[in-house]
């Protein structure tokens, strides 16, 4: 029995392998596609896509504007300050605006977990989570398994690192939950403090220190640390941070020789990453996850729209 | 009310159970000026009397509601007290305790007899307000607790604040002491439950939702149990939901030291997987907590260490509660629900039914040092007549009063309330 289509993708916890496998499978036609320029742009024609992005993500926002027009959407991006206005009143207010400008994919970007939730119980459109508080960052975790996958030709059986502030990531919850799916293993390296309550039980290995936690790994993924962790007394100082923690190429030297490094972008050099192995060609594979981003969210449109044709 | 006596009622084929007098046997009731002027196997039918047929139910006393919000003064959008006073009658409450962190806040003698003639003119429902603990319920200054005492305030508290500062908590204890009077805690450590939304743990992690340790409530508790110590104090712990918390309360009764707790119906019958896909009518403070804490609270029901079950009804609207789980305002009704919900605890064998009923009734009437809650002759004829077996389901949209934010939607359960009486007077009827 096959499931039913998704609506929404509004997060990667409790999608399967399969579901996960045809997604990038999708992609990987779309990075071609988008490489000799002749993307299906009649794919999306008609349609409408709302970038609605209540935190500021210019990376995000950008990547699935493109993926939009390339198939043929009008796209729409709407920005909306939280702190301007009276908070959640605004979300179903936009969502009934939304319904009646009939918009047929919503992308939405919010500082509160959950909120696309709440929104794809209350619009009509295809609900796209683009990052949701601490919660989940679905496309991210996609983009980056499609990138992984590119380069070792799988993600079964590789071991990964995820370095930092995971308590603070929806990045990290949602490759958390695609690389276990993926039959990957996963490791969570960061001091106490940046780690989330009972993570373990998420099925992943804790570690306390780069040296152990990096050791063998095929792949390296770095969360970018941000500033108001210090001033709430998480980690000390942002050199201690990386003293520790950053990774550099001392610390990286204890991984697979060929072990790739990730980030999600944007990074703070000289916090969790140094330039020189963010830079570094051979090992830095950060660019060529911004262009697997729009392949990826290529795919989930493509996908999302199919799906809400078939249930219409 | 209208002058002349009333007629007499005669409620037959009851079970009457009153825990206050250990009560337990088939029989009728007969009340007479709005007092209970009988009870037995067999009453005769005096001339006149007014005739219910209670097939087999039971008649208990009128439940007793040690801990409920009510949208007045200053919610009013969320609950009146009139709506208040419907839901607790359709639940079988005929005496509630209100809480002070009200706007404004109880914490002036004339409020306090205003809340007091409130319920009076309901007509339904006994009201007895908590004194505010600290003026504003802001936790800096102490209230005139004596005066508010005077006026009819049943204990102090700062309602679903807690009474943070050490220092404060000492005093408070202390100089109530004098007046005799309870500290009602919130027991929640704040500094620790800082923006927390639900029990830190795996299920907050996979949410991403900050999370509250449950030991902030073990902390505060312990610090509380200890100033009670120092100051010869009584402290009452509200809502407690963790068994941490429930270990060193019992233990502290071992010593024989003047604390005592209540605990809330959520706590004992859902855990913190009722949030699911962010729920925000499951968003409660203190929040749901993990399986083995449910568990612990349904052992201290059992075995004393809780004296008392309320409903910790929270009104809350449907603006206050449709919005992502962490700007939801944390609160579920209960008035409704309290005695179904407890009685699902009878039915699954956790609780002896006269135990249950103790914890709505009598229990809860000596903490806040009223007369309500028993059959005894000559008590106030304060009712209620319910079908143990009876099944119904909660839905929200469809409870009694105004606010529906039930973190119980969809809970079949079995218990219902027939009929409530309140001084004499039928005030609902199925």
């Amino acid at each position: 029995m096959a499931p039913p289509s998704r609506r929404h993708l509004l997060q990667i916890e409790g999608m399967d392998r399969p579901e996960i496998g045809a997604l990038l499978d999708l992609a990987e036609s779309y990075v071609l596609l988008n490489r000799t320029g002749k993307t299906p742009r009649d794919l999306l024609r008609g349609r409408t896509l709302i970038n609605l992005f209540f935190e500021d993500s210019t990376r995000t926002r950008t990547s699935f504007e493109l993926a939009g027009k390339r198939l043929g959407a009008d796209v729409l991006n709407m920005s909306v300050s939280t702190s301007s206005v009276n908070k959640g009143e605004t979300l179903l207010d936009t969502a009934a605006t939304l319904n009646a400008m009939h918009c047929d994919l919503l992308v939405v970007r919010h500082d509160q977990s959950g909120a696309p939730h709440l929104l794809a119980q209350k619009v009509e459109a295809s609900v796209v989570n683009a990052g949701d508080g601490t919660h989940e960052h679905p496309t991210q975790a996609l983009l980056d398994a499609l990138t992984i996958r590119r380069r070792r030709g799988r993600i079964e059986g590789l071991t990964v690192a995820i370095c930092g502030d995971v308590m603070h990531s929806r990045v990290a919850r949602s490759n958390i939950h695609l690389l276990l799916a993926m039959g990957a293993s996963v490791r969570v390296v960061g001091p106490p403090t940046l780690l989330p309550s009972a993570v373990e039980r998420l099925g992943v290995e804790v570690f306390h220190d780069m040296a152990s936690g990096l050791a063998g790994v095929d792949v390296v993924m770095m969360l970018r640390l941000q500033k108001e962790r210090m001033a709430k007394g998480l980690v000390p100082s942002a050199r201690e941070f990386f003293r520790f923690f950053g990774l550099d190429k001392a610390k990286l030297a204890a991984a697979a020789p060929h072990a790739l490094v990730m980030h999600p972008g944007p990074m703070n050099r000289g916090v969790e990453i140094a330039s020189d192995v963010a830079d570094d060609p051979l090992r830095s594979v950060i660019r060529e996850q911004v262009e697997m981003g729009v392949a990826m969210r290529m795919a989930v449109l493509d996908r999302l729209t199919r799906a809400a044709l078939a249930n219409a | 009310m209208p002058e002349g006596p009333t007629p007499d009622t005669l409620i037959e084929r009851v079970r009457l159970l009153d825990p206050a007098c250990g009560l337990d046997a088939q029989g009728a009731l007969l009340i007479r000026d709005g007092r209970i002027a009988d009870h037995g196997a067999s009453l005769g039918r005096p001339e006149g009397a007014t005739i219910v047929d209670g097939a087999g139910a039971v008649l208990c006393p009128g439940l007793v509601d040690m801990r409920a919000q009510l949208g007045e003064p200053g919610y009013e959008y969320r609950e009146t007290i009139a709506s208040a006073a419907e839901a607790a009658a359709a639940g079988g409450i005929t005496t509630l305790a209100c809480l002070p962190d009200s706007r404004p806040a109880l914490d002036d003698p004339a409020l306090v007899r205003l809340l007091r003639a409130r319920g009076e003119e309901t007509g339904s429902l006994t009201i007895l307000p908590y004194g505010a603990l600290t003026r504003g319920c802001e936790g800096q200054e102490l209230a005139e607790l004596g005066l508010l005492r005077e006026a009819g305030a049943v204990a102090f508290t700062d309602g679903a604040r807690t009474i943070a500062s050490a220092r404060l908590m000492r005093r408070a204890l202390a100089y109530a002491r004098g007046f005799g009077a309870r500290i009602v805690q919130h027991p929640e450590d704040p500094s620790l439950a800082e923006g927390g939304t639900a029990t830190e743990g795996e299920l907050a992690t996979r949410l991403g939702l900050p999370g509250i340790p449950a030991a902030a409530e073990a902390i505060l508790v312990a610090r509380d149990i200890r100033l009670a110590e120092l100051t010869g104090g009584t402290v009452h712990f509200a809502h407690v939901s963790t068994g941490e918390a429930l270990a060193l309360i019992r233990a502290a009764k071992d010593r024989g030291l003047a604390v005592t707790c209540d605990t809330a119906p959520p706590y004992f019958d859902l855990n913190e997987t009722a949030i699911g896909e962010f729920r925000s009518f499951a968003r409660l403070s203190p929040p749901l907590r993990a399986e083995a804490d449910r568990m612990a609270v349904l052992a201290a029901l059992a075995d004393g260490t809780i004296d008392a079950i309320a409903s910790d009804h929270q009104p809350r609207d449907a603006d206050d509660k449709r919005l992502p789980f962490a700007q939801a305002s944390a609160g579920g009704t209960g008035l409704a629900t309290l005695l179904a919900v407890t009685l699902a605890q009878v039915h699954g064998g956790a609780l002896p039914l006269i135990r249950a009923l103790a914890l709505l009734t009598v229990e809860p009437a000596r903490l806040l040092g009223c007369d309500a809650g028993t059959l005894r002759k000559g008590a106030a004829a304060d009712l209620c007549l319910f079908a143990p077996e009876r099944a119904w389901l909660v839905e929200s949209g469809a409870l009694p009063g105004k606010a529906q934010n039930t973190p119980f939607d969809g809970r079949a359960l079995e218990g219902r309330v027939l009929a409530t009486w309140k001084a004499g007077l039928q005030v609902f009827a199925e």
